[in-house]
C-alpha cells in the first residue's frame, strides 16, 4: 500500500507536507528526502545531517523496530553523503536478527553496505546467518546466503560451510545459485578453506538449471587464471556451453536486446582463452566455437560487439588458426572503421592488444590510427598512443615519441603522464637512433615528467650512463653530450626545474663534467653552487649536489673551502655533515685520490649485494625475535590480500610491468606460428623461413618502407598463386577504402606523410626481423650484464638497489671512509688484522675455500663500514698444496673413513707446522678433523690444538695433544662439533703450541668459519610423513629464490643443486612442486616446499624452530647464486 | 572487475553508491566529486569511457542522472555501459518509468535489485524476471 503512495508522491513531489495516515510511517524519511534534494550547497547539507543524525539517536534508543527499517534507509544517506552513522551498526544487525522479512533484508543490506569484512561486529551476525540458513523459509535463507556471499568473517567459515554445502542440492535454484556465490567468495578470502569441495563446483557446472551454471563459472574464472593446466579437461564442457548459448537454447528471458546471455558468452570466451592459451590441442577444441560466435555476433548492436571484442581477443589469445586470424581481423576493422566512437575506442582497445601478436595489423587501420591521434576525444587519443607505444621499432621512434611528448605537454592529469612519461624512457632507451636525441627526449621526461616520475625512471638512465655498453668511445660521448646539454640548461633559469631533473644533473656532471675539456671545472662549480642558493631545492637534492660538488672538487680548494665554510652554518645537519666532509677531503689529496680515484671503472668496484656482512647482526636480531626480512614483492603480495581501492595519486608498479611490455619480449613462439598459419603452411618446421617468404608475395603490397605505394605501381598478386588465398580480404577492403583521392588535399598528404614515418618498419619487409629474438635490431644502448643479478624474476628489486648504491657509489665510499674507525692506512692492513694471522699472505690460503674467501670479502667491507669495496687483486701464491682426499684417508681412524666429507683447506702454516682442516659429515655432529704437518726435517715436540667457538658445543675431542711429530709426518685431531641453535655462519678461532727446541714455545693461531650448511642433514621421511609433519610445525617462511632455467627441468636441477649443496633430502616431485626436508643434526626438522612460479621458485619452509628457516633459506639463496 | 558503482545527478549529488572494493568513508565525497567532474566535462560525442588513475570509468546518461561504473583495465567496457542499460531496464520495469525521485525514496529497494545484479564486482545475473524475483516475493511478503 505504502508503494502507491509513494508513486502519487514521487509524482506529486509538491505535496509532500500534506501527508497523512499511512504515509506517516515514513514521513521522515520522506522529509530528508525532500532536505536532500532542496539542499544547495555544503555547509547545508552538513547541517542538515548532523540534525537528522541527532534526531535518528533519539530514535534507534526507543525500542520500536518498526521505525528501524526507515532508520537504516535514512542512516545510508547519512553515510553515502559521507558521514559517519555507525551508531546504528549495531542496530542493523539487530534487524536482520529480529524483523519480519523486508526489515530483515534491509538489515542484512544495512550490514552489507555499512561493514567491511575485517568488522568486529560481524561476529555478532553468525548466530543470525545460522538460523536462516537453517530456516524452511526460502525467502529467509535466500538473504542469509547474499549476506555471505557479501560480507562473513573468515574465522567463522567452518561454521557455515556444511551448511552451504547442503544448500547445493537445495531443490530452488535461487538458493542453490547462491550458495555457488558464496562459496565463490569464501574461495576467495580463504582458498584453504573449500579445497575439498572442488567436486561440488564441477556439479554446479553441470547444474540443470543456467543460473546456477553461470555463478560456478565465477569460480572457474578464477582457479583457471591460476592454474589453467588443471583444468584442460573441462575445455569441451565449456565449448558445449557456449554452443549452446549462441545457439539460442536458453530461456528466452536471459536474452538481452535479442542476443542470449551476453554476458554468459563473454565470460565463456575469457575461460576459453586461458585455457587455450600456448596450448594447441586444447585450442583446436575450440575453433569450431569461437567461429560460431563471430558468425553469430552480427546484429549491429552494442552489446554484440562487446562479444566479438572478447572473441576477437581470444582468437588471438589462443592457438591460432588462420581462418579465424583473418575473420578476428576484419572484425577489428569493423570497430575501427564504425562511425560510432564506443566502437572505435573498443576497436582501438581490440588493436593495442593484438598488434602485440601481429604487428603488420596496424598496417591496414594506418589513416584510421592517424585520425584517432587527432581526434578531440582524450580518450581516444590516450588509447591510440598506446598502440602507437606498442608498434614503435628502431624506425618510427621519433615520430612516436613526438606524438607522445606533444600529448604530454598538453596533458594536465597526473596519472597519465607518469604512465605515459615512463613509456617515453622506455622507447627512448630502447629505440634512440643518437646521442643527442636520447639526451634531449630524457631531459623532455624529466622536465615534462618532474617529480612525479617513478624512481626508476632516473635510475635506470644513470645506470646506462654509468654502465656504458662496449664500446667506451661511444659511451664517453653520450656522456659528454649529457654534460654538454645539461650545462646548457643550467645556465638558463633552473628554478622552475623538477628535482630529479636536478639530482640527474648534478650526478653527470659530478662524473663526467671532466670529460668536457673546453670548458673550466671552476664554471662547473659555480653553476652548481648557483643551484644550492636557489629556495626551490629540496635537501635532498642539495646533498646531491654536494655530492657532485666533491667529486669536482679538486684542484679548486678555494672555491671548495669558501662553500664548505657557507654551509657549515647550514641548519640541515646533512648539509653541515657534508660539508665537513668536503672540507676534510679538499685539504688532504691523498685521502681524495683514495677515496674518489678518478676515472676508476666501474668493474674495479664491487657491491656485496648480498649485503652479507650483515649476517651476523642479521642472525642476532632474528634471535632476539626480530620478524624475518619480507622481499618488496611478498610485501607487496601481501598488501594485496587486503587491498582497497586505491585512491592515492598512483600507485608504484613493479618496473617487471614495464620491462614485460617491451616488444622484442613479445615474440613468443606463437608469433612464429600465427605468421605459419596465415601462410598456409602446415609443416611446422619450416615455419619460419615459409612465413617469411610467403608473407611477402601472399600480402598485397600497400603500405611500404616509404609509405603508401600507388596501386598501379603495385602489381597485384596473381590469383592462381598458391599463396594468393592466405591474403586477408579485410586487409584488401582496408586497402580500397584507404586509396587516396586522385588529387589528396594537402592536410591528406601530410597524413600520408605521417603514416609513412609512423608505420615504417611494419611492412611485410621487415617483418622477417619482427619474427624472431635473435634477429630484432639490437637495442641501441646495451645494458651490460649485472654481475649481481640473482634472477630474472627478482632482477627489478635487485637492479633497482643496486642501480641505486651504484649511482651514490662515491657518496657511500665517501661515508665509508669518514666514519670507518678502522682505518688507518689502507684496507689491506684490516684484512690481515681479521684473520689473526701472523702473516697476511698465509691469511689468503682462506681463500682457497670458496665460502670463506666470501665471508673474508664480507668481512672486510664489515670493517670498512660500508657496503662497497674496492677489492684488491688477489697476490697471494699458494705455498702450500693442500692434501689430496687419499692422503687424508690415509690419515683418518678406521671409523671415520667412510663419512662423507669436504675437501682439505689449509688453515695456515709457518715454516714449521702447516695446518689444514677438513670436515667430516656424520648424522649427529659436524667433526672437524685438523691435519698438522710438520714440514721440517726435524721432530716437533709437545704439539697442542686448542679450539674455540662460542656458538658450537664441542661434543668429543681426539689426538689434540701430542708428545712428538716426526720431520715430514702428518698427525690428525679432530673434533666433534654440535650446533644447537642455528646460525647462518660461525666462526672458530684455536691455536697450536709447539715445541722445536726444549723450552722454546712456538704459537700458531688459526681461524676458520663453518657453515650452517655443514649442519645440515638429509632427513628421511615418505610424502605422507611429511604431510603430517608439514601440519604440526608452527614457524614458516616464504621467499622466491632463483630457478635454475638452463635445464629441461628446472625444478628437477635446481632441486638437485640444493640437494648438493646442502645435504637435503627430495622427498617427491610432483609436476611444478617439490618437498624436500632437511634437520639440523639430529634435532629440529625443517620442511621445504618448492613451486614454480614463473622464473622463480616459490619457496615455502617450516620448521619447529624460528631461526631455521631463515637460515636453511639464506644458503640455498646462495647455492642457487653461485650455481 | 567492477570496483564501484555511483548513481549522481547533473549537480553532482550522489543519489546511490555501491563500493565493491573498501573505500574509507570520508575519501568517497572526494573520489564521488572527481568522478562526476571527469564525466560532466566530457561532451556528447565522445565516448562514454575515461580512464581515471588506475582505473576506467565506464558511464552513462539518463536524462539528469548519470550512472558511472569504475572498472579495472581488464574489463570490457562495452559490455559495462550495456549493463548499465541493463540496470536500468530493470529499475524501469520495477517502478514502471523510473525516475531520480523513485531511486531516492526506494534507496532500499534499489540496493537490493543492484546486489542481485552485481556481487563483490563481478556480473552475476542479467536475467530481469530473475533479479526482480526475490524483491517481489519480499514485497507480496510484506504486504500479507
Amino acid at each position: 500500500m505504502s508503494d502507491v503512495v509513494e508513486k502519487t508522491l514521487s509524482a506529486l513531489p509538491g505535496l509532500f507536507d500534506s501527508q497523512t495516515g499511512a504515509a506517516r510511517i515514513t514521513s521522515r524519511l520522506r522529509q530528508l528526502v525532500k532536505s536532500i534534494t532542496e539542499l544547495t550547497s555544503k555547509n547545508e547539507e552538513e547541517s542538515l545531517i548532523k540534525q537528522e543524525l541527532s534526531s535518528m539517536k533519539e530514535q534507534v534508543s526507543s525500542p520500536n523496530t518498526s521505525m528501524m527499517r526507515e532508520i537504516m534507509v535514512r542512516a545510508m544517506y547519512c553515510e553515502m553523503l559521507g558521514y559517519d552513522a555507525s551508531f546504528t551498526y549495531i542496530h542493523a544487525i539487530k534487524l536482520a536478527q529480529q524483523g519480519g522479512v523486508l526489515e530483515k533484508r534491509v538489515g542484512y543490506l544495512a550490514v552489507s553496505l555499512f561493514l567491511n569484512e575485517g568488522h568486529e561486529l560481524l561476529l555478532l551476525l553468525v548466530n543470525t546467518v545460522l538460523k536462516d540458513l537453517q530456516s524452511t523459509n526460502v525467502i529467509e535463507a535466500y538473504m542469509a546466503l547474499t549476506v555471505v556471499a557479501q560480507v562473513f568473517p573468515k574465522d567463522m567459515i567452518p561454521a557455515v560451510l556444511p551448511l552451504l554445502e547442503d544448500k547445493l542440492s537445495y531443490p530452488k535454484e535461487i538458493i542453490r545459485r547462491k550458495a555457488v556465490l558464496a562459496l565463490y567468495k569464501f574461495y576467495l578470502i580463504a582458498p584453504n578453506q573449500v579445497q575439498h569441495i572442488h567436486a561440488k563446483f564441477r556439479k554446479a557446472l553441470c547444474d540443470r538449471d543456467p543460473g546456477v551454471m553461470t555463478s560456478s563459472l565465477h569460480i572457474y574464472l578464477q582457479l583457471i587464471t591460476e592454474s589453467p593446466d588443471d583444468y584442460k579437461d573441462l575445455t569441451g564442457s565449456f565449448v558445449t556451453i557456449l554452443k549452446q548459448v549462441v545457439g539460442g537454447k536458453l530461456p528466452v528471458d536471459f536474452n538481452y536486446h535479442n542476443v542470449p546471455a551476453p554476458w554468459l558468452q563473454i565470460q565463456l570466451l575469457r575461460i576459453l582463452s586461458l585455457l587455450g592459451k600456448e596450448d594447441r590441442s586444447t585450442s583446436e577444441l575450440m575453433y569450431e566455437v569461437l567461429d560460431e560466435s563471430l558468425r553469430r555476433a552480427e546484429m549491429n548492436h552494442n552489446i554484440t560487439y562487446a562479444i566479438l571484442y572478447e572473441c576477437v581477443k581470444a582468437i588471438y589469445t589462443i592457438h591460432p588458426k588462420a581462418e579465424l586470424l583473418e575473420k578476428a581481423a576484419r572484425c577489428i576493422g569493423n570497430f575501427v572503421l564504425s562511425p560510432k566512437i564506443n566502437l572505435r575506442y573498443l576497436g582501438l582497445k581490440a588493436l593495442t592488444y593484438v598488434v602485440q601478436h601481429d604487428a603488420k595489423l596496424a598496417l591496414q587501420h594506418q589513416m584510421t590510427i592517424i585520425e584517432c591521434l587527432d581526434h578531440t576525444d582524450f580518450t581516444i587519443k590516450r588509447e591510440t598512443l598506446e598502440l602507437l607505444f606498442r608498434i614503435t621499432n628502431a624506425q618510427n621512434v621519433t615520430v612516436i615519441v613526438e606524438k607522445m611528448l606533444d600529448f604530454l605537454h598538453g596533458c594536465s592529469d597526473e596519472h597519465t603522464i607518469i604512465h605515459l612519461v615512463g613509456k617515453v624512457a622506455e622507447l627512448a632507451e630502447k629505440f634512440a637512433p643518437d646521442n643527442s636525441w636520447f639526451i634531449q627526449t630524457m631531459n623532455d621526461v624529466f622536465s615534462t615528467g618532474g617529480d612525479l616520475l617513478q624512481q626508476d625512471v632516473p635510475n635506470n638512465f644513470l645506470r646506462l650512463l654509468a654502465e656504458g655498453s662496449e664500446s667506451k668511445e661511444e659511451d664517453d660521448q653520450l656522456r659528454l653530450y649529457a654534460v654538454n646539454s645539461y650545462l646548457t640548461v643550467l645556465k638558463g633559469d633552473a628554478s622552475h626545474l623538477p628535482q630529479r631533473f636536478l639530482q640527474v644533473m648534478s650526478w653527470v656532471l659530478g662524473e663526467y663534467a671532466h670529460l668536457q675539456e673546453s670548458v673550466d671545472q671552476r664554471e662547473v662549480i659555480r653553476l652548481l653552487t648557483q643551484l644550492l642558493d636557489q629556495r626551490s631545492v629540496s635537501s635532498e637534492t642539495r646533498v646531491w649536489i654536494l655530492s657532485a660538488l666533491t667529486k669536482i672538487s679538486e684542484g679548486q680548494t678555494d672555491l671548495i673551502l669558501d662553500l664548505a665554510e657557507s654551509l657549515s652554518s647550514s641548519q640541515d645537519t646533512v648539509l653541515r655533515q657534508q660539508a665537513q666532509e668536503l672540507r676534510q677531503l679538499s685539504q688532504d689529496s691523498q685521502l681524495y685520490e683514495w677515496v674518489l680515484p678518478r676515472g676508476a671503472p666501474w668493474d674495479s668496484m664491487e657491491v656485496d649485494s648480498s649485503l652479507s656482512f650483515l649476517d651476523g647482526f642479521v642472525s642476532e636480531a632474528l634471535a632476539a625475535g626480530a620478524a624475518p626480512y619480507k622481499p618488496p614483492h611478498q610485501r607487496q603480495e601481501e598488501l594485496c590480500e587486503d587491498r582497497a581501492l586505491n585512491l592515492e595519486p598512483y600507485s608504484f608498479s613493479l618496473p617487471v610491468s614495464l620491462s614485460s611490455c617491451s616488444i622484442t619480449d613479445r615474440q613468443s613462439p606463437t608469433l612464429l606460428s600465427v605468421s605459419s598459419g596465415l601462410s598456409g603452411n602446415s609443416t611446422e618446421l619450416s615455419q619460419k623461413a615459409g612465413s617469411s617468404t610467403l608473407i611477402l608475395e601472399g600480402v598485397k603490397r600497400v603500405w611500404g618502407r616509404d609509405g603508401y605505394l600507388r596501386q598501379n605501381e603495385t602489381t597485384a598478386p596473381p590469383v592462381d598463386e598458391p599463396s594468393a588465398a592466405v591474403q586477408p580480404s579485410g586487409q584488401q577492403e582496408a586497402a580500397e577504402r584507404l586509396e587516396p583521392q586522385p588529387e589528396p588535399s594537402t592536410q591528406n598528404q601530410d597524413k600520408l606523410q605521417l603514416a609513412s614515418s609512423l608505420f615504417v618498419g611494419l611492412g611485410a619487409g621487415s617483418s622477417m626481423s619482427l619474427l624472431g629474438k635473435s634477429e630484432a635490431p639490437p637495442p641501441r644502448f646495451r645494458k651490460k650484464p649485472r654481475p649481481h643479478e640473482s634472477s630474472s624474476s627478482s632482477s627489478s628489486g635487485t637492479s633497482e638497489r643496486s642501480s641505486d648504491s651504484s649511482s651514490r657509489s662515491s657518496h657511500s665510499t665517501t661515508d665509508s671512509f669518514l666514519y670507518g674507525s678502522l682505518l688507518e692506512e689502507e684496507p689491506a692492513t684490516s684484512i690481515s688484522a681479521f684473520s689473526h694471522t701472523p702473516k697476511s699472505s698465509t691469511a689468503n690460503g682462506l681463500a682457497q675455500n670458496k665460502d670463506t674467501k666470501e665471508d673474508r670479502r664480507a668481512n672486510t667491507s664489515q670493517i670498512l663500514g660500508g657496503d662497497m669495496v674496492i677489492v684488491r687483486p688477489n697476490t697471494f701464491q699458494d705455498k702450500h698444496p693442500s692434501l689430496v682426499s687419499s692422503d687424508l684417508t690415509a690419515l683418518l681412524p678406521a671409523d671415520l673413513k667412510d663419512l662423507p666429507h669436504s675437501d682439505v683447506i689449509s688453515l695456515t702454516s709457518d715454516p714449521s707446522l702447516s695446518l689444514s682442516s677438513c670436515r667430516l659429515f656424520r648424522d649427529e655432529a659436524l667433526l672437524l678433523v685438523i691435519l698438522i704437518s710438520n714440514c721440517t726435517e726435524t721432530v716437533i715436540k709437545d704439539v697442542a690444538v686448542q679450539l674455540t667457538c662460542e656458538e658450537l658445543e664441542t661434543a668429543s675431542l681426539r689426538g689434540n695433544v701430542m708428545n712428538c711429530l716426526e720431520g715430514n709426518s702428518t698427525s690428525v685431531c679432530h673434533y666433534a662439533l654440535l650446533m644447537d641453535e642455528p646460525h647462518t655462519n660461525v666462526s672458530f678461532t684455536g691455536t697450536v703450541s709447539y715445541q722445536t727446541q726444549p723450552g722454546h714455545t712456538n704459537t700458531l693461531s688459526f681461524s676458520g668459519t663453518l657453515s650452517a650448511a655443514d649442519f645440515i642433514r638429509p632427513l628421511v621421511v615418505s610424502t605422507e610423513e611429511y604431510g603430517k609433519l608439514w601440519l604440526s610445525l608452527s614457524h614458516d617462511v616464504k621467499q622466491n629464490l632463483k630457478l635454475l632455467t638452463d635445464a629441461s627441468d628446472p625444478l628437477r636441477t635446481t632441486l638437485n643443486a640444493l640437494k648438493d649443496a646442502l645435504q637435503l633430502h627430495v622427498v617427491d616431485i610432483i609436476g611444478s612442486e617439490g618437498i624436500v626436508a632437511c634437520r639440523l643434526l639430529s634435532g629440529a626438522p625443517c620442511l621445504l616446499h618448492c613451486r614454480v612460479n614463473g622464473a622463480a621458485l616459490a619457496m615455502w619452509l617450516r620448521s619447529p624452530h624460528p631461526a631455521l628457516p631463515d637460515c636453511i633459506l639464506y644458503h640455498c639463496q646462495r647455492a642457487l647464486a653461485q650455481h | 572487475m567492477i570496483k564501484f558503482l555511483l548513481m549522481v545527478n547533473k549537480q553532482g549529488q550522489t543519489r546511490l553508491s555501491k563500493y565493491y572494493e573498501q573505500v574509507e568513508l570520508g575519501k568517497r565525497a572526494a573520489l564521488e566529486a572527481d568522478v562526476v567532474r571527469g564525466c560532466l566535462a566530457r561532451r556528447k560525442e565522445e565516448c562514454s569511457f575515461v580512464e581515471y588513475k588506475d582505473y576506467k570509468l565506464v558511464y552513462r546518461q539518463y536524462a539528469a542522472l548519470f550512472i558511472v561504473v569504475g572498472i579495472t583495465e581488464n574489463e570490457n567496457e562495452l559490455s559495462i555501459y550495456e549493463l548499465v542499460h541493463n540496470f536500468v531496464e530493470v529499475l524501469d520495469k520495477y517502478f514502471s518509468r523510473v525516475s531520480e525521485l523513485d531511486i531516492m525514496f526506494n534507496l532500499d529497494k534499489v540496493h537490493i535489485i543492484l546486489d542481485e545484479m552485481i556481487l563483490n564486482g563481478h556480473i552475476v545475473e542479467t536475467n530481469k524476471n530473475r533479479i526482480l524475483a526475490p524483491l517481489l516475493a519480499l514485497d507480496k511478503m510484506a504486504e500479507s
